[in-house]
């Protein structure tokens, strides 16, 4: 849509202003290149070496040995992917729809709209680490509240939640979907707003049902911000770090409970660094999130292409 | 006269007749079910407070789920002082701060100039800040743990000597990380300023300098509001970047240095939830102070329309 405002036309710039103009592009590209990109593709070349980390004329090319290693012979990598995929399932079908679900429900006339928008949407103010701190306190195997009420309530169980390796992930997954579903509620409720209330009441006269127009009328007329959630929910899904650094004591990853970002930061960190197998696992995400970032990309500047 | 009175009358009967009678009540039941929902999502953090209010003794005497003999801020005054809280705070503000001026000074700047000047590379430029901010950080930890242990700072910046274990490393990376987003947001406001206000500001021989600092700063103040509010959190908020690029604990920000409060006390929740409790205060106080200016950030972030 903006694509019809007229750019400006060339013009002669002074001296002093094509300095300036340098300099303000420049430092933060220096920055940008320096600090985010060139870690990245070094990622990228470090993955087909191996290296010990300490000079950097140890560094020497295998090939794809690294990622023939972590394929077949190092046990934590399927269970983090499988981990990662059941991440993202689970946020994607439940606190993803029922953050849809909540705005969809506010984004009407209703007393009190700001204060359940303000409880549901708290967690996410709080950290990752502060989230994960909280529900330690709940799932506590002793002391926790979860643990708590099924005693009170007669069961003899006593639940490891976040110990057992079937369970501790499914114990994460509602800590950080307890975060998620507000945050999704809130990009929705923006999007709502600009949407034309008469669509609804001209859906509303053709006799759909409140479920109806959403599915039919709202939910297809959003589009730009389905896409938005969709690469939010992806991303965060490929992120988790710190809640299951936090719920998994503080000690990288767990059985049970690895991720590929807790992986790759094993790797690095801690007496065995396999520079070459944190790199490796690194791409592994990068490739992936490349999808998530792509879509994202391709959604946002199609239209100034024009 | 009888035409005036009669027609809100007609129009209250319509409007009755349209609305089903069953409608007041469907309003009642969403009411309970959000005011459900809403309560639900506040008891992890009531069940914290209520655990962090009451001493150790009493919880190890009656268990976690009872009636409380006594509440005190025992815990918040034991966090704060054992295990040095104050200066765990104080480290955080040296890192925000500086982090959260630098990225929208960076920003403003790439978004003014991919913004306001037409040259070739602006969607290249835009989208390599904007996909730069979408990489997972983990992506980029091998190398960049490896590059700070390399890089050599003065003993005036960092007593390590190095990018690593010290605060400069976070800051900069905090800038160079965080500048995607925020460019991306000032660059959408930008466009929205009328290209009129720059070229009349040309036409009275201004230089582009003036231009930046003088007309378009100013008039995006409201982003800068909003974007401020968000990131001073975010910043705030991380956890990752100190865990990975600072080794000893004494220098790292609140939020992670809860690591450290969670190896030494991990036999005392109430402990750990004061603790947790007090990292998360400034977060909510910044939230409920300037709601509006973090919601619009988070929204107008993700790209309206």
């Amino acid at each position: 849509m903006s694509s019809a405002t007229p750019r400006t036309r060339p013009r002669r710039l002074g001296a002093g202003d094509r300095i300036f103009l340098t300099v303000i592009i420049g430092i933060p590209l220096a920055a940008l290149l320096f600090f985010v990109w060139l870690p990245a593709l070094a990622s990228l070349g470090l993955s087909f070496t191996t290296w010990d980390g300490i000079d950097l004329a140890d560094i020497h090319w295998i090939g794809l040995d690294n990622y023939k290693e972590i394929f077949t012979n190092y046990p934590p990598f399927w269970p983090a992917v499988r981990h990662n995929v059941i991440w993202l399932l689970f946020t994607a079908l439940l606190p993803t729809p029922f953050g849809i679900f909540l705005a969809y429900q506010l984004d009407r006339r209703i007393r009190f709209t700001r204060i359940y928008q303000t409880a549901i949407f708290l967690p996410m103010v709080l950290s990752l680490a502060v989230v994960g701190f909280i529900w330690e306190i709940i799932y506590n195997p002793d002391t926790g509240l979860l643990n708590g009420i099924l005693n009170a309530a007669g069961s003899g169980h006593h639940i490891d939640w976040l110990g057992n390796p079937d369970l501790n992930l499914w114990a994460v997954l509602v800590a950080s979907g307890w975060r998620h579903t507000g945050y999704i509620m809130i990009l929705y409720l923006a999007g709502l707003k600009g949407f034309d209330p008469a669509l609804k009441e001209a859906a509303a006269l053709d006799g759909a049902n409140g479920r109806q127009t959403f599915l039919r009328v709202v939910f297809p007329a959003l589009k730009p911000v389905n896409i938005i959630i969709l690469v939010v929910t992806v991303m965060e899904s490929l992120r988790a770090f710190d809640i299951v650094y936090v719920l998994g004591g503080g000690v990288g990853s767990k059985p049970g409970m690895e991720l590929l970002s807790l992986l790759i930061t094993d790797n690095i960190i801690g007496e065995s660094s396999h520079i070459g197998y944190g790199s490796a696992l690194a791409v592994v995400l990068l490739l992936v999130s490349l999808a998530a970032i792509g879509t994202f990309l391709v959604q946002t500047f199609r239209k100034e292409d024009q | 006269m009888t035409t005036t009175v009669t027609r809100p009358a007609s129009r209250v009967r319509e409007s009755q007749t349209r609305n089903t009678p069953s409608a007041p009540r469907r309003q009642t039941g969403r009411h309970l079910m959000l005011a459900g929902i809403a309560l639900l999502w506040l008891v992890p953090l009531l069940w914290a407070v209520y655990t962090s209010l009451r001493p150790y003794a009493d919880t190890a005497k009656h268990g976690y789920l009872s009636w409380p003999r006594s509440l005190s801020l025992g815990n918040f005054t034991d966090a704060w002082n054992q295990s040095g809280m104050p200066h765990f705070f104080w480290n955080s503000v040296l890192i925000t701060v500086p982090s959260v001026l630098g990225t929208l000074l960076f920003s403003a700047a790439v978004a003014f100039f991919v913004s306001r000047f037409d040259f070739r590379w602006n969607i290249v430029l835009l989208m390599l800040f904007t996909a730069g901010n979408l990489l997972p950080a983990q992506v980029l930890i091998t190398p960049l743990y490896r590059l700070y242990l390399l890089l050599p700072l003065p003993q005036w910046m960092s007593d390590s000597l190095l990018l690593y274990n010290s605060a400069w490393g976070i800051i900069a990376i905090h800038i160079a990380y965080q500048s995607g987003f925020c460019t991306f947001v000032l660059s959408n406001y930008m466009k929205t300023i009328p290209k009129e206000i720059s070229e009349a500001a040309l036409v009275d021989g201004a230089p582009v300098w003036r231009q930046f600092f003088q007309i378009i700063l100013p008039l995006c103040r409201p982003a800068f509001a909003a974007l401020a509010t968000l990131e001073s959190i975010w910043i705030y908020n991380d956890f990752f970047w100190p865990l990975a690029l600072i080794e000893s604990g004494d220098k790292r920000p609140i939020t992670s240095a809860l690591a450290n409060l969670q190896g030494a006390y991990f036999t005392n929740p109430n402990l750990i939830a004061a603790g947790a409790l007090m990292t998360a205060i400034p977060t909510l106080l910044v939230y409920f102070a300037l709601q509006r200016q973090f919601i619009s950030g988070l929204t107008i972030g993700s790209g309206k329309g």
